[in-house]
């Protein structure tokens, strides 16, 4: 707790106690990480048997790789991700600009609109927007998983506070200049509110790539299933699949986020943390 | 003059609010129709029910599992997070042993896909086969099937669910100690305050806004969080983890039953409304503590 203030004495035993909380809390956290990388490493008679002399194989990533069309996945999450960024950062500025910077009937309205979907969000629409997509022609398509999301009230929100925060200033200097109020969103806005857009792009990039249940639902193909979905029909098809390769298809789909997260973790806390906060 | 600047503004929110009435509004409204009318099969066209649906709901004995189920699930993976959340956040805000290994191993489950890692804790809850049975019959216990019988599979699921949430409440936290100026731990420090006693007197008011904030946020995935059930028990056994959620989607897409799918989404909506104001009115009055 605060106890790192106390200067004197060189033993304390309920310093020894907090730490001691806290590594074993942090080992029950890291547990099951841990105990799939075990897993997926080595060779599937060493499951529950743990010894330091264990083979090391890649046998089981390559095994579950070839299972089931993983590849195709990837490649849906990635394309489905970045089209779901893309149109958020654009379709989410302007909303956002126009809320910052405009005067308008209805502003205040419209933006209460907005916040609503804070709350009710579209992942608990299913059946409806399930209609929307079959009336649309969209069913079993990228474009149907992410269009729900592409006007995210959660962007427009938190882009609006940035751009409220920049100076009008410098919004009459560049209108003198002969700048259009696109330019000045472009040139300006955005550049500004660069460390909003990347907290909000991690945010987003994780959660698109987790997202389960509504491509589970609108999608039904290899070539549009993204790679949650794919992993779950995988590990459910039959039972007889193994549970080391069970687990390095769970690592392989995970990787890419474990990754970064690894190599960028003072940005993603930040970001959580920034896109968290309001 | 006015009106020009009203038509680019318009013009500027045009697509993301025709999107967004689109997918949330439109829905939300058309659902709950819906919900008063039967659902089209076949070349039975949809007829008016009324209270039909919410009548059924009344009757339906897996309905009201789903709502005590979750009713539970809430009520343990509330708490549960939040004081995990603000532990973790508490052990890793000052000098520690380890600290950067520390964080990152709270931190870690958030970034991992839920259904994914329901298939490790799948493995962690077999039968005489997981690392729980080893631990169990190191101890001397017989083999349980965690998620295979009705007493325990609930409580399985909200293990992991609590898992997957509590590191991501931390970093709140560790934003909210973080403003705490350092000035009042060295008073406290002067006048021999006991640290528990600072954290009751000092720390907890002070970080008060945010615990409400990390409380509405768990009630609101208390009501969303439902993937690892499709991978670890798919609401069974016999119910025994059946979530709203889950029933919704079992309603609309396994029975393809649309018009009480719609009745229970409307029953959904209204309990994430209910948490919208209680957090307004909440927060707005616990507000001046900051």
């Amino acid at each position: 707790m605060t106890t790192h203030v106390r200067p004197h004495s060189a033993f304390q035993p309920d310093r020894l106690l907090f730490v001691i909380g806290a590594w074993l809390l942090a080992l029950i956290w890291i547990l099951p990480l841990a105990y799939a990388i075990w897993t997926a490493f080595h060779p599937s008679a060493y499951e529950t048997r743990f010894t330091l002399l264990a083979p090391l194989t890649l046998e089981n990533f390559q095994r579950a790789w070839n299972a089931a069309p993983f590849a195709r996945y990837f490649l849906n999450t990635i394309l489905l991700v970045t089209m779901v960024l893309t149109a958020q950062i654009v379709l989410c500025s302007l909303a956002a600009f126009a809320f910052a910077r405009f005067e308008f009937p209805g502003k205040n309205i419209l933006f209460a609109l907005v916040l609503i979907q804070l709350l009710v969000m579209p992942d608990v629409l299913l059946v409806r927007n399930y209609a929307t997509m079959r009336t649309l022609g969209l069913v079993d398509t990228i474009l149907a998983i992410g269009l729900p999301y592409f006007a995210s009230g959660f962007a427009i929100f938190l882009l609006r506070q940035t751009f409220k925060t920049i100076p009008r200033e410098l919004d009459d200097a560049a209108r003198v200049e002969g700048c259009s109020w696109l330019g000045l969103l472009w040139r300006v806005y955005i550049p500004l509110a660069r460390p909003t857009m990347l907290a909000f792009g991690l945010v987003s990039v994780s959660h698109h790539w987790n997202n389960f249940i509504w491509p589970l639902i609108i999608t039904s193909s290899v070539e549009t299933r993204p790679l949650t979905v794919g992993l779950s029909i995988f590990a459910t098809t039959d039972s007889g699949i193994e549970w080391s390769i069970i687990t390095a298809a769970t690592l392989i789909t995970s990787a890419p986020l474990l990754i970064g997260f690894l190599l960028f973790q003072r940005q993603f806390v930040q970001s959580f943390m920034r896109a968290g906060v309001k | 003059m006015f009106r020009r600047d009203w038509l680019i503004a318009f013009t500027f929110l045009a697509p993301a609010l025709i999107l967004l009435f689109g997918f949330t509004h439109y829905p939300a409204i058309q659902t709950l129709i819906d919900s008063f009318w039967t659902t089209p099969r076949g070349r039975r066209p949809a007829t008016f029910a009324g209270l039909g649906n919410y009548t059924r709901m009344l009757e339906d004995d897996i309905f009201r599992r789903a709502m005590i189920n979750n009713a539970i699930y809430a009520a343990i993976t509330i708490p549960t997070s939040v004081a995990l959340a603000l532990a973790m956040a508490l052990f890793v805000q000052g000098r520690i042993l380890g600290r950067g290994f520390l964080r990152m191993a709270y931190f870690t489950p958030t970034v991992l896909p839920l259904i994914a890692v329901a298939n490790i804790w799948l493995f962690f809850y077999l039968p005489g086969f997981g690392l729980f049975e080893q631990l169990r019959s190191w101890a001397g216990f017989s083999p349980r099937n965690w998620i295979g019988t009705p007493d325990t599979a609930l409580y399985a699921v909200t293990v992991v669910t609590i898992w997957s949430q509590a590191g991501f409440f931390m970093i709140f936290y560790l934003a909210a100690l973080q403003t705490i100026p350092p000035s009042l731990r060295d008073a406290a420090a002067i006048e021999g305050c006991a640290p528990l006693t600072f954290f009751r007197r000092v720390t907890w008011p002070l970080i008060m806004p945010t615990t409400l904030f990390v409380s509405v946020n768990a009630t609101i995935n208390a009501f969303r969080t439902v993937d690892h059930i499709f991978v670890m028990t798919q609401g069974g056994p016999n119910n025994a983890s059946m979530l709203l959620l889950y029933y919704i989607y079992e309603q609309g897409f396994r029975f393809w039953d649309t018009a009480y799918a719609s009745a229970l989404t409307v029953v959904m909506v209204t309990i994430l409304a209910l948490i919208g104001i209680g957090q307004f009115f909440l927060l707005d009055r616990k507000v001046h503590y900051r």
